[in-house]
């Protein structure tokens, strides 16, 4: 028998019900797709934002944090028990590519009557290659420049552009806090990379930013580039007996500080955004069950209006198994279709969305995997089995002559 | 000839709760192929209900009711549906067509569930005896009552079925239209079909060969009409 024929006629029949019945299981299954589509999106933003850091970089904060919590320097508390001599020690670890050490703070920088407010970093000349960083112009200073306070200047793209426009902004003086440095140099355009814009950086030597700039001699952060990814736990391993000992820590006491490898990070971070992408799915799975109970009750009003409808196909032949099929049929192909309806409509919120993530320049992947859409006509189906079922043999139980002495 | 329905004993009562009302009281008869019954009766003596008994629509509380030999109370559910489809139509007073939609598909819906091959063409030729051929694609409810009718007509024959039950084919139709149904029904008989028609008018039974009388659940008259009324002549009010 043409069953679909036959559902596809009814539907017809009733259109306006038909949609808002479908509308539960649309919204449900859309909702269910975006979430999946977005959270995937999200996750792979956040992975390329901290791989843009560099994967193979293990990094070094001082103050102690367990293995999986954040670091002290992030709740704000500043420790000073980094030192330089720390970076200088670590150059020497087998695999290690180069280490650089940090420190920051926010200043004006002025040029003639332009003024930007930047955050400057004072850093090492191992900079470039820890961070694989290309200048653009000129050059980025040197190993001279790590001892000593030469006053020398590398500006990151955006800010030349503030600050100079098209002119050459070479062996120009510009003022960091009133005092004056000579620009040497200008990075290439970088975008933002672990989350803070790269271009809006200023970059001075360490050790002139310690001691003419902030008055400290600690630095903040220290990063150490290893040459692969398996040589990373071994380097890890090194990194804290290394500091431990210069720091005089011993036996089973801990450590004052935190080293941790990029990949440590991207690891802990997938495990959480996964259960978070879950959670919320799930969450939209329970609207679909709302719409199931929904549709239900459609169905059952559905059943009572058609009742001499059913009356009369059983007086011309229908079976209950007949009647019962042909209402499941109808759930299915209300629930299937609306869930095909859903997975285009998320589809295309999903795609809209990541339209306007990468317009605002973020790197955004659209992912719509086909499994999800497999689950969703799935799930949808089996919300059309379980709560047209009901209903259906309502209608299959119905008796003829009753049913056709129906209102 | 043997009979094509021989009903032995038959009661049926309907039980609401406590309260059970006898309706049908120990009826015996016999139809023989061929034949163009009316059951007649006053409202309340139960034609309709045996009508739905013959029909296979309804069961007898007691009794037997054999359909061409076959002792049809021991009919499961789906084989009495069977029946349904293939061997008798039913015509309601209420036509009882599908709303929204066309003829041409109200007509097939029996044959949707026995699934014959061509059914277009087998509800077309129904259609055309019934004289409603140019009408295929109307919507039900664009149609007369007459017209509604006579599309209930056409499905009930288009399985070419042993017997057509009419209750009170004519109830809501004008007179004009009820000739018209009623002289399809005599051409139907004229040609071999066994009509069984329940009225309360006598001038429709009077197109009938016999005629059964009912009060109160009980058989009071079984005759054979000597002066069989031609429809052709016109239906008398």
């Amino acid at each position: 028998m043409n069953l679909i024929k036959l559902t596809i006629n009814s539907f017809r029949a009733n259109r306006n019900r038909t949609f808002l019945t479908m509308l539960g299981i649309i919204i449900g299954i859309g909702a269910v797709i975006v979430i999946m589509s977005v959270g995937a999106g999200a996750q792979s933003l956040i992975f390329d934002q901290i791989n843009s850091i560099g994967s193979n970089l293990i990094g070094i904060m001082p103050g102690y944090s367990e293995e999986e919590g954040p670091p002290a320097s992030v709740m704000g508390i500043a420790l000073t028990n980094l030192k330089n001599g720390d970076a200088e020690a670590l150059k020497k670890i087998k695999h290690v590519d180069g280490v650089s050490a940090y420190v920051r703070g926010i200043e004006s920088v002025t040029w003639q009557n332009q003024k930007v407010d930047v955050t400057y970093v004072g850093t090492t000349s191992s900079y470039p290659v820890v961070e694989s960083a290309k200048i653009e112009k000129g050059y980025f200073f040197d190993a001279s420049s790590d001892n000593g306070i030469s006053r020398e200047v590398v500006l990151g793209w955006q800010v030349s552009q503030d600050l100079f426009g098209n002119e050459d902004p070479l062996g120009k003086n510009i003022k960091i806090k009133k005092e004056s440095f000579r620009v040497i140099g200008v990075i290439e355009k970088r975008g933002v990379r672990g989350f803070e814009n790269q271009d809006q950086l200023v970059f001075i030597p360490l050790e002139t930013a310690q001691k003419i700039l902030l008055g400290i001699n600690h630095v903040s952060l220290i990063r150490v580039l290893v040459n692969s990814e398996e040589n990373i736990p071994m380097v890890l391993q090194e990194v804290n007996s290394i500091l431990r000992e210069r720091h005089g820590i011993t036996g089973s006491n801990p450590n004052d500080f935190t080293a941790r490898a990029a990949i440590q990070a991207l690891d802990a971070l997938k495990e959480v955004t996964d259960a978070l992408k879950f959670f919320l799915a799930g969450i939209a799975a329970i609207s679909l069950v709302v719409g199931g109970v929904g549709i239900m009750n459609i169905m059952l009003i559905a059943v009572n209006e058609r009742t001499r409808e059913i009356g009369l196909r059983k007086a011309v032949g229908a079976t209950s198994a007949n009647i019962q099929y042909q209402f499941l049929v109808e759930a299915l192909v209300l629930t299937i279709s609306g869930g095909l309806l859903g997975i285009i409509g998320g589809s295309l919120i999903s795609g809209l969305i990541a339209l306007i993530a990468n317009y605002l320049g973020y790197n955004w992947d659209f992912v719509v995997t086909l499994s999800s859409i497999i689950v969703g006509v799935v799930f949808a189906g089996c919300v059309g089995l379980i709560f047209g079922w009901y209903p259906a043999r309502r209608a299959a139980d119905l008796q003829p002559i009753e049913a056709l002495r129906h209102e | 000839m043997t009979s094509l329905i021989s009903v032995k004993n038959l009661s049926k009562s309907f039980e609401n709760g406590e309260v059970v009302t006898p309706v049908l009281n120990n009826l015996t008869f016999e139809i023989k192929k061929g034949e163009f019954v009316a059951i007649m009766g006053p409202s309340g003596s139960g034609k309709s209900t045996l009508m739905h008994i013959l029909g296979f629509l309804d069961r007898p509380t007691t009794g037997q009711y054999f359909f061409d030999g076959e002792n049809t109370t021991e009919f499961n559910d789906e084989k009495l549906a069977k029946f349904r489809n293939k061997k008798i139509g039913f015509v309601f007073q209420s036509f009882n067509l599908l709303a929204r939609t066309n003829v041409l598909e109200n007509v097939i819906l029996p044959l949707e569930y026995n699934g014959a091959t061509d059914k277009k063409a087998s509800a077309e030729k129904a259609l055309e005896a019934v004289g409603l051929a140019h009408r295929l694609h109307h919507l039900s409810n664009q149609l007369s009552g007459g017209e509604k009718q006579r599309v209930a007509i056409a499905r009930a024959l288009v399985n070419n079925p042993e017997v057509i039950f009419a209750d009170e084919p004519t109830g809501n139709l004008d007179s004009k239209s009820g000739q018209q149904v009623m002289e399809i029904l005599q051409e139907l008989n004229n040609h071999g079909k066994t009509i069984i028609l329940v009225t309360h008018e006598q001038y429709t039974a009077a197109i009938a060969k016999r005629i059964i009388k009912l009060k109160d659940g009980e058989v009071i008259s079984d005759e054979t009409v000597i002066n069989r009324y031609n429809i052709k002549n016109g239906l008398v009010k």
